[in-house]
């Protein structure tokens, strides 16, 4: 189920948690949204959507003004000096399910959401009120930290806070001191962008400087550690997004081709066909990529099916 | 009048080639000629692929081209109903005893997606989680829990859900296809099943009374949801050569309880790294390319374990060529380079000694990269709703578009 920002109100309400809101126009950042609720005495938040290359989610939500380092934060989530990096913006729809400069801990209400890790600005605990988005960008709304607390906990979270300027040395001896926000289990989503493909129960278990395959030659099973998906492959395109959206599948489609176009144009061969390069290119086009976009749109059609048995099984009758 | 294999097949100085074990004479190569020979069935020649070309109006299949699937029975059949109009249905199956596919067990579903394809016919592929538990000493629900987890990487080749059923077998046994169980169970006796499957005394009933759920599927009425009616309806089984004693027993039952034979088209056995003398063995992950697999796995084992046919220096190299008879590079390439004319070219140049063996291995990584690759990105596509949807007994109306 996806929450609106209209049950999420409601689900504050009936939790007794006071808040203030504020509609104003769509803003798309912490600067647009303080010139309209700026001064109504909360703290203005910034929230991060982040992703590690175990495509491990995270939520970072902070004070406006607190810095916050990615490399020292990345360090000491155990996660090495560049492990953090910002989330696509399809993830922002798929896990959090909300739109472009909305991310907000109230996100981590959604389903697709739950393997999201979440981090909290200690700094929120000392401010009356703070400032965020309720799943939508044309609403800000102000609660006190005990309220966000009061809702995390209804959804089964533990809200922990944390001082995101502090840079504590992580070495040998000095083991990563967020290493335990790091979301553990290798569970499949429905929704998830990137699947890894479910191996035996041994998970996946993150430690500081843990790699994954090591080629050394085992004699028992092969390795069950789960394979990073490499964000190249061969062909240097996207790897595959399981879904049903027409628009990301043409753009997909798109996308090969024109990689092939260009690369069968060059000077050699403009040279080498001249006038005829268009008919050859096409030809070449067609040959090398017929089979890999029948699979493509095969997999579309099999994702498309399957969502619409899903829903056909849990249709319940029209009472009469 | 076709030769049924009733002797014990387990004879000291031959191969042997069952559904349980496949080993050469000597530890030397399996002889495909003799296995033909033995089993009765039929080679599959150029004409067949010629015609095949011809019916589906697209090129035949990189295994149909290189003789990966070599052998038939009743292969032209099919082929005669088909030009009259007349479809018929794939079954293809897969015994789900571990998690880990290597890309030998992906053969047989790669040829069939490309059947599925070019035909337009519909397909039933069986998971023997009870074949598994049995032999295998599995508990019922790993089994289970395995038939689900291959089912995702069988469903990651390409198969069209509007037109393919996915079962296992302590889901569906049951109605219909119980009952055309025990209508083939009544036609084979005791002492025949020992013949053609080699069991003894010591093996359990359970083994014993296994042949005819592998059997019934060549039957449309065992799937009353989706050949209503169409009892008329022919089955081509896409198989490796070792589990023609099954379709043997199933093919001298058919005409007995008022079925059509079901037909066969068979393949080779796919060489383990170390050559055809060596063994795919699950617990050698050494001996083969997984699905799972990283690109970094794959040029380590190419480079490192992969038995080759060059000589030991380059200037003997040079002068005397590679022995393409043994070189598992090569014998790779030939199931899995798509292009005829770069294959011939490699053969040529590394057979007379003009490339080396590190420039074979080097295109047979890209090749095997590309395959997994496309593979993994597909299984990751690949949801628990969507191997639900696969294996629901639901009707598929569209299942000959």
């Amino acid at each position: 189920m996806v929450y609106s920002k209209d049950q999420l109100l409601a689900r504050l309400k009936e939790l007794q948690i006071d808040f203030s809101q504020y509609e104003h126009p769509v803003v798309l950042t912490v600067e647009a949204q303080a010139k309209y609720v700026g001064n109504v005495g909360g703290a203005l938040s910034k929230n991060l959507f982040l992703k590690d290359k175990k495509h491990r989610y995270y939520v970072v939500s902070a004070l406006a003004d607190t810095k916050v380092d990615m490399k020292v934060l990345s360090q000491r989530l155990g996660l090495g000096k560049g492990g953090l990096r910002m989330a696509p913006e399809e993830a922002l729809g798929e896990i959090l399910k909300v739109p472009l400069g909305c991310v907000t801990p109230f996100a981590l209400v959604n389903e697709s959401a739950s393997h999201v890790s979440l981090l909290l600005d200690k700094g929120f605990k000392t401010q009356e009120c703070c400032i965020f988005h309720p799943l939508s960008n044309d609403m800000s709304i102000s609660l006190n930290a005990f309220g966000l607390d009061k809702f995390l906990k209804s959804i089964g979270r533990d809200p922990t806070y944390i001082d995101l300027e502090a840079n504590p040395p992580v070495g040998k001896d000095q083991p990563p001191d967020l290493a335990s926000l790091v979301p553990s289990g290798s569970t499949v989503l429905p929704d998830l962008l990137e699947k890894t493909p479910s191996q035996d129960s041994s998970g996946n278990h993150p430690s500081a400087g843990n790699n994954s395959t090591a080629v050394t030659a085992k004699a028992d099973k092969p390795s069950n550690a789960v394979q990073n998906v490499k964000e190249k492959s061969v062909n240097g395109v996207r790897p595959l997004i399981p879904s049903t959206d027409a628009g990301k599948f043409v753009e997909e489609l798109l996308d090969r081709t024109s990689t092939l176009l260009l690369s069968e144009i060059s000077e050699d061969s403009i040279k080498r066909h001249g006038g005829q390069l268009g008919a050859e290119v096409a030809n070449n086009i067609k040959k090398c990529l017929r089979e890999d976009l029948k699979n493509l749109a095969t997999i579309f059609k099999n994702t498309a099916y399957t969502e619409g048995f899903y829903a056909g099984t849990h249709y319940q009758p029209k009472r009469l | 009048m076709e030769k049924v294999e009733d002797q014990n097949p387990q004879q000291e100085e031959d191969q042997v080639v069952n559904p349980w074990e496949v080993s050469a004479k000597d530890g030397g190569k399996i002889d495909y000629d003799k296995l033909i020979d033995k089993f009765g069935c039929q080679r599959l020649d150029q004409s067949f692929v010629d015609r095949v070309q011809r019916l589906t109006s697209r090129p035949p299949h990189v295994f149909l081209r290189r003789g990966v699937f070599f052998a038939h029975r009743d292969f032209n059949d099919i082929l005669d109903a088909y030009e009259r109009g007349q479809k018929f249905y794939l079954y293809t199956g897969r015994g789900p005893s571990s998690e880990a596919l290597h890309l030998g067990h992906l053969i047989p579903f790669m040829f069939t997606k490309y059947l599925q394809d070019a035909f337009k016919v519909p397909l039933v592929i069986q998971l023997t989680d009870d074949e598994k538990c049995m032999w295998k000493n599995l508990s019922v629900e790993e089994s289970q829990r395995l038939a689900r987890e291959n089912a995702k990487d069988i469903i990651a080749c390409g198969f069209d859900i509007s037109k393919t059923f996915i079962f296992s077998d302590f889901d569906y046994v049951g109605g219909a296809f119980y009952k055309n169980m025990v209508k083939v169970a009544k036609c084979v006796t005791y002492n025949k099943v020992v013949g053609i499957f080699g069991f003894t005394g010591e093996d359990h009933i359970g083994k014993v009374s296994f042949p005819p759920v592998q059997a019934v599927p060549s039957f449309p009425s065992s799937f009353p949801h989706l050949f209503s009616g169409k009892d008329d309806l022919r089955c081509l089984i896409p198989c490796a050569i070792d589990q023609d004693p099954y379709f043997r027993m199933t093919r001298d039952v058919a005409p007995r309880i008022g079925y059509h034979k079901p037909a066969l088209i068979e393949s080779l056995f796919f060489p383990a790294l170390q050559g055809e003398t060596g063994k795919m063995s699950a617990s050698d992950p050494n001996s083969a390319i997984y699905v799972t697999d990283s690109a970094k796995d794959i040029k380590y084992k190419v480079n490192k374990h992969a038995f080759t046919g060059g000589q030991e220096t380059i200037e003997k190299h040079r002068q005397y060529g590679a022995n393409l008879e043994v070189d598992i590079p090569i014998k790779y390439l030939n199931f899995f380079l798509e292009d005829d004319v770069e294959l011939e070219h490699i053969k040529k140049a590394y057979g007379a000694g003009r490339m080396l063996t590190g420039e074979v291995k080097k295109r047979l990584i890209e090749v095997l990269t590309e395959i997994v690759e496309r593979h993994r990105r597909a299984r990751a596509a690949v949801t628990d709703e969507m191997v639900d949807a696969f294996m629901a007994v639901r009707p598929l109306p569209n299942m000959f578009d």
